[in-house]
């Protein structure tokens, strides 16, 4: 399968096999103008299989969403077709206005305007919980 | 501005003054009498409650300040349709505190966020109730003057009752205490209760569904009611809503210094009969929560410049 390389734009890289989607979502990257592909199920000798986001623009992303979805994923940055930057993103402490609180009884489902704020209350788990009610995301 | 949402917002050591300056109201109340002279206290009270709504306002009373509120939560702006963070800021500018009691969980986070004077959490749906978890730890010291080398049996309703995750919370930080988890299979203690505080802290603990065998062994018993309105489905509640009721009968076993204990309201959970018992310490709990509701009022108002 060919995917073009991209000049001026962003990779996510090492994504764990089945979450590109959900990133891809979460990230909002359908309402962006611009060529974006997602390759599912990539043979990886350190994974087995993963996931890539390609996204053929230089836009700025929500780096709190991919530690959030998957902690393991590497964004690189690309300018003039080479690589300048290459990171691997860690779970952030805190994530805001990414998720919604599914509790019915949380103060988030009627309070107008009142943003939607988590916290990591587990590392090794991975448990986020909304600062407002502490259910788990 | 200092608020107090969750019982954990306080430390060990500041709950330890509270109890200190609880007890010092017991003993010289005249001394405290007029301490809040000119001092307004707001309650919001967006739910139905007459306990804790009293025993805020008698508290402020005692302290020798006023109390503003509103007639009911219908009567209310937020019947209109205002937010908790708008009414927050608007009944700063009339009070020097808010206690609040709302039904959506987080609500009292969303008004501290917002007042411009202390906010404390009368209760935010089955999410925390720190004053009531205040009363709990005066009784439980004035009853047996410790907080280790005790064995406390919680009864009921473990799942919903937020005041029982509020008191293993707070029991587990002083360390040497021992739970016996009395429900039904339907209402154990949360999973993440466990693993979260008993677990983490290595609290010893034990799950039972036989009130009755657990009770020889229990310096403390705190019954909770099943809570009708933390049901979703009227048939859930029916079918468990008398799982657990404590009869003289059951009483027979349990040791002679019991403390038997229960935020109230009682819907049938424990049997009238026991009121004369001297081990039935339910109702010196509503007056312990009045004097720390004095205690905690005085430390936020006194933080915030007020006093």
């Amino acid at each position: 399968m060919n995917i073009d390389s991209i000049q001026n734009g962003v990779v996510i890289d090492h994504i764990t096999a089945g979450r590109g989607m959900r990133l891809y979502e979460l990230l909002d990257l359908g309402s962006l103008d611009a060529s974006v592909a997602i390759i599912k199920n990539v043979v990886s000798r350190k994974m087995g299989k993963k996931d890539i986001i390609k996204i053929d623009a230089a836009i700025p992303l929500n780096l709190d969403v991919i530690g959030y979805v998957d902690p393991g994923a590497t964004v690189n940055l690309i300018r003039d077709g080479k690589l300048v930057e290459k990171r691997s993103i860690p779970m952030p402490e805190r994530l805001i206005g990414v998720i919604r609180c599914k509790n019915p009884r949380c103060i988030t489902s009627t309070e107008q305007e009142l943003e939607q704020v988590f916290k990591l209350t587990d590392r090794e788990k991975k448990i986020y919980r909304c600062v407002y009610c502490e259910t788990k995301a | 501005m200092r608020s107090v949402i969750d019982i954990l917002d306080l430390s060990v050591a500041e709950i330890d003054q509270l109890l200190a300056t609880a007890q010092d109201v017991i003993a010289h109340p005249a001394d405290y009498a007029h301490v809040c002279d000119g001092k307004k206290l707001a309650t919001l009270f967006f739910e139905p409650s007459t306990r804790t709504r009293l025993s805020f306002e008698a508290a402020m009373y005692e302290l020798g300040g006023h109390v503003i509120s509103m007639a009911s939560a219908a009567s209310s702006s937020s019947a209109k349709g205002e937010s908790v963070a708008d009414t927050a800021k608007v009944v700063s500018c009339y009070a020097d505190i808010i206690a609040m009691r709302h039904p959506k969980e987080g609500a009292a986070l969303v008004a501290a966020q917002n007042a411009t004077v202390p906010v404390i959490n009368a209760g935010d749906g089955g999410h925390c109730h720190p004053t009531q978890t205040l009363a709990d730890l005066l009784t439980i010291w004035r009853e047996k003057g410790r907080f280790c080398d005790l064995t406390v049996g919680l009864c009921g309703d473990l799942k919903f009752g937020r005041t029982v995750h509020s008191l293993i919370n707070a029991l587990s930080r002083y360390g040497d205490v021992r739970f016996v988890l009395i429900s039904p299979e339907e209402l154990k203690v949360p999973s993440y209760v466990k693993r979260d505080v008993l677990q983490a802290g290595g609290i010893p603990y034990e799950q039972t569904t036989d009130l009755e065998g657990a009770l020889p062994g229990l310096d403390i018993l705190y019954m909770t009611r099943v809570q009708k309105e933390r049901f979703f489905n009227e048939e859930d509640y029916l079918r468990l809503k008398d799982s657990y009721i404590l009869t003289p009968q059951k009483l027979k076993n349990a040791r002679a210094d019991l403390t038997i204990m229960h935020p109230l309201p009682r819907v049938n959970e424990i049997s009238v009969a026991i009121d004369d018992d001297p081990r039935a310490c339910y109702f010196k709990q509503v007056l312990n929560g009045k004097f720390m509701r004095m205690a905690l009022m005085l430390k936020l108002l006194k933080e915030a410049g007020t006093l």
